[in-house]
């Protein structure tokens, strides 16, 4: 069976585990200057630099992608949130982009490969990739509305080679996460394309929205089922929602996607919001309580944490889910499915 | 107040923004003034456009740089980047550069196989990668189609190259080229008919794709000749959406609404455009004349509508979309009325109705509807202070009321005539306008303190939204009542849906009239209570009879089979007197009279009631007494001047049950060819098999679940079959017609159905009597007759004991009906002429009639 297979195949019988947060792992590792930067000699202050752990300190993201195994999760992501050029330049690390994502992917796989050589259960690497941090769809500038700071070709180009890494160090699917702008998607979606042309076998994409208002729209504008008619033809694995608010708040959101979406559905929200110090409080059993009702609505294929979640949010989760039936992706009839911000649909 | 299926139905894309069709919009281009430009988009979609076409086109532009500079600050407005895009360009770099700044997704117009078709499926390719819809032009290697099979041939064509390579049928929408007509040239004559044809063939051979066209091409020869323009234009829609044109490049301004335009213009303009007459362009061009100095005829048009009174005069402003004088003669109407609200509640809620009305039946479209809708709202905004002033100083409000139309919803006219009457009822409203989300409702009821919830909605998402608020109202622990209201909405959806998903009272408010009576209901201290109770009552038996209709329920058809009724066949009737086919050319219309049912046809006319009691009623008496007299006057000149003759067949057929079916047995001669042979024990039978549906819903205890086969005996038994048809009502109704008399129109033609049933009736107990001669000694009454007291039964194809249309080109066949009773059958089954009644005969002492209803998938497999 090919990995999307063999997902599709799993989903069918359970509800599946993402795993939870890697920056606030780090940050809750107190990481010296010197664990960043390691030998690598490079200009700037590395501190922060959450992906470049990967060649200075490979056994922290290890360790976080064992811990999540080992409580069930059933997907690990890659530690290359921003393992990207865009993001890169301002560690002045942009080019060492490919071998992060390259050595990301292999301690992904690696301890994938461990856990399953253990008890035959299947488990899944999705090579991460974030939004970087400029947008396709937004000026930079409020005086000049048409102003765009980077263009479709590069970003394309960008997303390309961070896919291509991540697939040679043995990442099964590509997660497109945190898409606040959906053009930037559709430009990850075109480089995976490419990719698949190159490679001439499939990479199969997850995607996974980010929310910024509570009336549901990501930042460049998009309600969740725009958003999906915009993204539907990468014919991804799963489609869902990540970070922003917590659990409590996106819970109309989860519905209106798993309506309308013939994909399994993944959201693993932050655990709660953040308090007045910029700390997540949120307890596992709280987290684990919110994801359980949309599980038993039948909302939901795959759940786990972003921002705030500890290894511990994700055993709770796995508990709450455990005995849950998961959603059956539903026939969409087929229909002309157009979007602006906003869906628009004509009746085939 | 308008249909959100009719809106879904055809869709405008609007065309301003596009530097070949508008000089103005190309002027601007031209000159750098892109703030200017994003202007015009945020017009078109405020005045309706569902999809903006973007096109820049131009010599003197780079077009790549125009496109991708428009497109960018258009995504940085809110109100024009809610609806997606039409990247419009003959070239595919400029295309392609537009997708690629383009969230959301967008269509590409167009692609086409001009080049070949490696180029086609490479775009065609991309578009897939990049996410977008294509329009595809019906346009070859040898060039652009222009007859009906070429347009279909090519289409075919790309649709199966398209899909081949799993690109999606339903993202596909086909161009098939509208040209221009009445150009001179006779073989240009066919176009818009080739063109409409076109819509209807490639639809029926592609499943799931749309249409489009280019408009402004087809009226090229009446350049500046505008409201000859607008008349084809007008009218061509109206016939292409009929055939299923699904959208169309149009400018909102160059559409006429279809009744109207001046029907002599309609005419010549349907005669060119269906080209119906060898001459048609010759007529069109000669009438064009007289229209073309219309900038004084309309104005004379225009003095002349505003020589009529104030009712009339507000129905027209809004009907025609213009504003320039609905504040002054909104002041003369209030003027008028006693109270400023009655205004609201008459005249203008009239004139929408009428707008209603004409988009419903495809006769006005969205912009036009929009223009009227804001005409409206100028006329109430008018009012507002009035109603305000009227309110008692210092009166303590009766209750708070939020109100708002839900989250992806923008239509707030009615919304927003709910709140003036309730205001104006001394109601405190806080409206929330329109695009409400829940938590914004939510929020603001509990910061006032509010007493009751309102939401409306036009569009059909909106109901699921509405089940949201609910949903989280309940989540809220929130119990005040919540009001369901708007054009999509209904007490049924209501009941299933939005009841149960509250703790509170949910009541479903039919319209704006009803507003104030449930507010009031709800927030008495005496009445609340009950009107919760007994609404609540009402949703749960809706609830259950819906739960009765739940496919769940139904029985698989081996089941219902098991469960069939079981007649007593030594019962079963004995064989015809006089079988075969019997022929009645004109019965003598006298007779009839005395076995008309006159209750339908006072229901046909909205009088409510059973007659002879009707009459004597105390709301609708008086005027049923006026038009019973009328149709017994007009009934004395259709029976002494013959209007009408009343021809009928009716035939009888040995048969045997097989299964659910009736197997016929037509005698043939000894030569194959049909004939009235009755012998049965000799020659040749056709075998004609009538399937007939049998119920599948779960029945309870006792009852079986019919099929009307169950009637007949497996081991041999007889049939009938009947057709009766009224002639020679057309005349009479094209002289009404000419005199513009309405009243007789309709007063013939229900009198007409009312014969025609009354000839069923009479038939029926002569076959009873005479030919079958199964209950020769039945003695009945007429009144006897209409309860059907009688042996045996005559179910009708399309009616609910055999709703399967398809039985009646069967029946006809059997009886002959065209040659022995005129009728002819059209292609949706429909009998001509309209006054007709056909159905079978069934005698078995224990037929009966019932209603099929819902089957399950397994019947109509079988």
């Amino acid at each position: 069976m090919t990995p999307r297979e063999l997902l599709l195949a799993e989903a069918g019988k359970r509800i599946l585990l993402m795993d939870g947060a890697f920056g606030t792992e780090i940050q809750r590792r107190n990481l010296s200057e010197s664990d960043f930067a390691g030998d690598l000699n490079l200009k700037r202050d590395q501190r922060g630099n959450n992906d470049i752990l990967s060649l200075t300190r490979p056994d922290v993201p290890e360790r976080i992608t064992r811990a999540y195994l080992a409580v069930g999760a059933d997907v690990t992501s890659t530690n290359t949130f921003s393992a990207n050029r865009i993001s890169q330049a301002d560690y002045g690390a942009e080019h060492l982009v490919r071998e992060i994502n390259i050595e990301a992917a292999r301690i992904a796989r690696r301890a994938v490969d461990d856990f399953i050589a253990r008890d035959g259960k299947p488990r899944f690497v999705a090579g991460a990739i974030g939004p970087t941090n400029k947008t396709l769809s937004l000026s930079p500038d409020v005086n000049d509305p048409g102003c765009r700071e980077i263009d479709w070709d590069f970003l394309v180009e960008v997303y390309h080679q961070q896919a291509a890494a991540l697939v040679e160090g043995g990442s099964d699917f590509i997660l497109v996460e945190t898409i606040f702008d959906t053009l930037n998607a559709k430009a990850a979606i075109m480089a995976v394309r490419q990719l698949e042309r190159e490679l001439g076998r499939e990479v199969p994409l997850m995607l996974s929205m980010t929310l910024t208002d509570l009336s549901g729209r990501n930042l460049s504008g998009h309600t969740v089922e725009a958003f999906w008619h915009a993204v539907r033809h990468a014919r991804p694995l799963t489609v869902g929602l990540n970070c922003s608010f917590g659990a409590a708040q996106l819970r109309p959101h989860v519905k209106a996607l798993s309506e309308v979406a013939d994909a399994l559905v993944m959201v693993y929200p932050n655990a709660g919001l953040p308090n007045e110090l910029g700390q997540y409080d949120e307890l596992p059993e709280t987290t684990a309580e919110l994801l359980r009702e949309w599980a038993a609505a039948g909302q939901v294929n795959i759940l786990g944490g972003c921002c705030g979640s500890t290894p511990e949010h994700l055993e709770a989760i796995g508990r709450a889910a455990q005995f849950l039936a998961p959603r059956t992706i539903p026939q969409i009839e087929p229909a002309t499915r157009l979007a602006g911000l906003e869906p628009f649909t004509m009746a085939a | 107040m308008t249909s959100a299926n009719a809106s879904a139905r055809f869709v405008n894309v609007g065309e301003r923004t596009n530097v070949t069709g508008s000089a103005a919009f190309k002027k601007l281009i031209l000159a750098g003034d892109y703030a200017k430009a994003v202007e015009v988009a945020r017009q078109q979609v405020e005045n309706g456009a569902q999809i903006i076409d973007v096109n820049m086109d131009e010599g003197l532009l780079d077009a790549v740089e125009a496109m991708t500079t428009f497109l960018k600050l258009i995504a940085a407005e809110p109100d024009i980047a809610r609806v997606p895009v039409m990247i419009d360009s003959s070239k595919w770099e400029v295309m392609e550069a537009g997708i690629k700044c383009v969230p959301g997704k967008p269509v590409v117009n167009s692609i086409s196989m001009k080049e070949g078709e490696e180029a086609f499926l490479d775009h065609a390719r991309k578009c897939m990668d990049y996410g977008a819809a294509v329009v595809v032009m019906a346009f070859d290697e040898k060039g652009q189609a222009d007859t009906k099979e070429r347009k279909v041939e090519i289409c075919e064509r790309a649709y199966k190259l398209l899909t081949g390579m799993g690109f999606p049928a339903e993202d596909i929408i086909f161009d098939p080229n509208i040209f221009a007509v009445a150009t001179g040239m006779e073989e240009h004559d066919r176009y818009a008919l080739d063109f409409i044809e076109a819509v209807a063939e490639i639809k029926a051979r592609c499943p799931y794709v749309h249409t489009s066209g280019g408009l402004s091409n087809l009226s090229f020869s009446f350049r500046g000749n505008e409201p000859v323009r607008r008349a084809m234009h007008s009218v061509f829609l109206y016939h292409a959406i009929a055939a299923g044109l699904d959208m169309a490049i149009v400018n909102a301004g160059q559409i006429d609404i279809y009744d109207t335009i001046d029907p002599v213009l309609r005419e010549a303009c349907e005669d060119v455009i269906l080209c119906r007459r060898p001459d048609a362009t010759e007529r069109l061009i000669a009438l064009a004349e007289s229209f073309k100095g219309t900038d004084a005829k309309a104005e004379k048009e225009a003095e002349e509508w505003r020589g009529w009174d104030v009712v009339r005069r507000l129905e027209h402003a809004l009907v025609k979309g213009i504003d320039t004088f609905v504040v002054e003669d909104t002041e003369e109407a209030r003027l008028l009325h006693a109270r400023p609200i009655e205004v609201i509640e008459g005249p203008l809620m009239a004139g929408m109705n009428t707008v209603g009305d004409l988009f419903g039946a495809g006769k006005m479209f969205l912009p036009q509807v929009v223009k009227s809708a804001r005409v409206m709202k100028k006329a109430v905004a008018h009012l507002i202070p009035f109603i305000e002033a009227a309110k008692e100083e210092g009166a303590r409000p009766k209750g708070k009321i939020v109100m708002a139309t839900v989250k992806g919803d923008v239509h707030d006219i009615g919304k927003n005539i709910v709140g003036v009457v309730l205001q104006c009822n001394g109601y405190e409203v806080i409206d929330l306008g329109v695009m409400a989300p829940w938590s914004l409702i939510l929020e603001t009821a509990r910061k006032e303190d509010a007493d009751i919830i309102g939401l409306s909605g036009l569009i059909t998402p909106s109901l699921d939204e509405m089940v949201t608020v609910a949903e989280e109202m309940k989540r809220a622990q929130m119990k005040i009542p919540l009001l369901i209201g708007g054009a999509t909405t209904s007490k049924v959806h209501t009941a299933l849906r939005i009841d149960p998903a509250y703790d509170g009272p949910v009541i479903h408010v039919l319209d704006a009239s009803r507003a104030v009576g449930v507010a009031s209901q709800l927030l008495s201290d005496t009445q609340a209570a009950g009107f919760v109770t007994s609404t609540a009552a009402e949703y749960t038996h809706i609830r259950d009879l819906r739960s009765g209709k739940d496919a769940s329920l139904l029985l698989s058809l081996e089941d219902a089979r098991a469960n069939a009724f079981k007649a007593d066949l030594s019962e079963k009737a004995p064989p015809p007197l006089k079988p075969g086919v019997h022929v009645f050319d004109d019965w003598n219309l006298a007779d009839l009279v005395s076995c008309f049912d006159w209750t339908p046809f006072f229901r046909a006319w909205e009088l409510a009631g059973v007659y002879p009691a009707i009459l004597d009623d105390e709301v609708v008496g008086k005027s049923a007494r006026a038009l019973f007299a009328d149709a017994q006057e007009m009934l004395q000149k259709i029976i002494s001047e013959k209007w009408l003759t009343a021809r009928t067949v009716a035939g009888f057929w040995p048969c045997a049950r097989e299964a659910d079916d009736v197997i016929v047995y037509e005698p043939m001669s000894m030569d194959g060819k049909g004939s009235p042979a009755l012998d049965t024990s000799v020659g040749y039978f056709r075998h004609i098999r009538l399937p007939f549906l049998r119920q599948q819903i779960r029945k309870s205890r006792d009852r079986a679940n019919f099929c009307l086969a169950d009637f007949i005996d497996p081991a041999g038994d007889w049939i009938g079959g009947f057709a009766v048809g009224i002639h020679g009502i057309e005349p009479h109704l094209e002289r009404f017609r000419a005199a513009h008399d309405d009243y007789s129109d309709i007063l013939l033609k229900a009198l007409a159905d009312r014969f025609a049933e009354a000839m069923a009736e009479c038939l029926h107990q002569h076959v009873r009597t005479t030919l079958w001669g199964y209950a020769p000694g039945e003695q009945l009454t007429n009144e006897a007759l209409i309860r059907e007291q009688y042996r045996g039964i005559r179910p009708a194809p399309g009616y609910p004991a055999c709703p399967d249309h398809s039985l009646k080109p069967i029946l006809f066949d059997l009886l002959n009906a065209g040659d022995n009773a005129g009728l002819i059958l059209t292609e949706s089954q429909a009998m001509l002429p309209t006054a007709a009644v056909s159905g079978f005969y069934f005698a078995h002492p224990e037929s009966q009639y019932f209603g099929v209803a819902r089957i399950g998938r397994d019947q109509v497999e079988d």
